[in-house]
């Protein structure tokens, strides 16, 4: 099973060169440290930067630059910034190739739900529904199974839905799989250990096993 | 060149009255009004209607205005950090819309623009689209979301001259360009105020033409709200 670290290392790992990749906020974040060397991103941040880097030196903080998790950052040679219109211009004309963020749930059609607990105090959503509602390309970090060991994956989502047919792939501590056109979980490969019996029995939606399933490579 | 200069927050906000809409520049804390939330708790008017990514924390930014109960309505995407919002949202006393960041910097856009709405697929399927008007264009749907009506953007910048031209600086850039050119009445603070003719021309974010009302602020705190560091390593 996959601690946080092990889903970043292994979505790391679907980062191509030349990508423009947005990252959400918690183990999305952390994907950043594990691209692997020589291939060259450029991390785009939605409040209004492109060219994302590393959070500055001790001492080195500056007030106005931060990311859109408002922590402090750095840019880095060939960075760029602008206003937050034209930030989510660049995601709706589908300049921003991969947008990997985080869920509460996901549906067998590829809905995801990952903003709002009826009940609970509401946050908002940020820039997630425009994120998915545009992106090329969705990679999803969650969770399969909550804390009371119920399912993520879902047939249909039970929260209120952030973005409806858009998610692509997932990568659990159980499992890497893709979400098919016409619905479906489709198991792609296994995190070590794993059995496809396991990721039956943690995932609610329809799963699609086809073949030998081999074990991720992180 | 007309001269947009008053003589500070106090004179740039006398005439704000309660139960008027604002756009507040910013994102989290970054690139906030400070000067004139300041000076709109003094001035304490009430029953405004806030257009803002963010609220603010507790005892910064916006979170002031919210502490004063000078805020009804808070329109904006996120609204995490602010236990005080949290209270009032809870207990009905604060009126919160929230919308997609995108759709909020775009409906933004749209009003410095002179458009009445924009089509976005931000939302479409969720309850944010609920009683909103859809239309199919190649095959997608899209939301219609409407322009602002302010009457008064409050932005902040790193430097500006006596004719209203505004240059932002890194991050704090972010609505406030696009809330500048929104508002009916749009109120600048900047960090340095320059004799016109000192900012190149080419460089200018935001042209004058937008901002009435300009002056230098004073005692910035610009507060952090996640100090993110790494280690000095030699």
């Amino acid at each position: 099973m996959l601690d946080k670290n092990g889903i970043a290392k292994r979505i790391a790992r679907e980062v191509r060169d030349g990508m423009y990749v947005n990252l959400g906020i918690g183990i999305p974040t952390l994907v950043a440290n594990y691209i692997p060397d020589g291939i060259n991103v450029v991390l785009q941040s939605e409040n209004g930067l492109l060219g994302m880097g590393p959070f500055p030196f001790e001492g080195e903080e500056d007030p106005d630059l931060i990311n859109a998790g408002k922590q402090t950052i750095t840019t880095l040679p060939g960075s760029a910034i602008f206003d937050s219109a034209m930030s989510f211009g660049m995601i709706r004309s589908r300049k921003v190739d991969l947008t990997i963020l985080g869920a509460m749930e996901v549906s067998e059609n590829g809905d995801i739900a990952n903003w709002k607990i009826p009940g609970k105090m509401v946050k908002g959503m940020g820039g997630a529904m425009d994120l998915v509602a545009s992106a090329k390309n969705i990679i999803v970090a969650m969770q399969h199974v909550n804390k009371a060991g119920e399912s993520k994956l879902l047939k249909s989502c039970t929260l209120p839905l952030t973005g409806k047919n858009c998610v692509k792939k997932i990568v659990t501590e159980l499992a890497v799989l893709d979400v098919l056109e016409n619905g479906g979980f489709r198991l792609l490969e296994l995190a070590p250990g794993i059995s496809v019996e396991q990721v039956k029995n943690a995932t609610e939606g329809k799963l699609i096993v086809e073949g030998e399933i081999k074990e991720m490579v992180i | 060149m007309i001269n947009k200069t008053v003589s500070g927050a106090k004179e740039a906000v006398k005439d704000i009255k309660s139960g008027q809409t604002l756009m507040v520049g910013g994102f989290g804390l970054c690139g906030i009004p400070e000067n004139c939330i300041r000076e709109l708790v003094n001035l304490g008017i009430n029953n405004l209607t806030c257009i803002s990514n963010n609220a603010g924390v507790d005892d910064f930014g916006l979170g002031l205005l919210l502490q004063n109960k000078q805020i009804k309505k808070m329109i904006s995407s996120y609204v995490g950090e602010n236990a005080e919002f949290e209270r009032q949202m809870l207990s009905g006393e604060l009126e919160v819309e929230l919308i997609p960041q995108g759709t909020l910097a775009t409906r933004c856009l749209a009003t410095g623009y002179g458009m009445p709405a924009i089509f976005t697929p931000a939302g479409v399927g969720t309850e944010v689209a609920e009683g909103k008007e859809t239309r199919i264009f190649n095959g997608k749907e899209y939301l219609m979301e409407m322009a602002f009506d302010a009457d008064f953007a409050i932005v902040k910048a790193y430097m500006g001259d006596t004719a209203g031209n505004l240059i932002f600086r890194s991050t704090a850039r972010n609505f406030n360009p696009l809330m500048a050119m929104g508002g009916k009445i749009t109120i600048a603070e900047v960090e340095h105020l320059v004799p016109a003719g000192e900012l190149n021309p080419d460089h200018i974010h935001t042209p004058g033409i937008f901002v009435h009302r300009i002056f230098q602020g004073e005692s910035y705190e610009k507060r952090i709200e996640q100090r993110t560091v790494r280690p000095k390593t030699n």
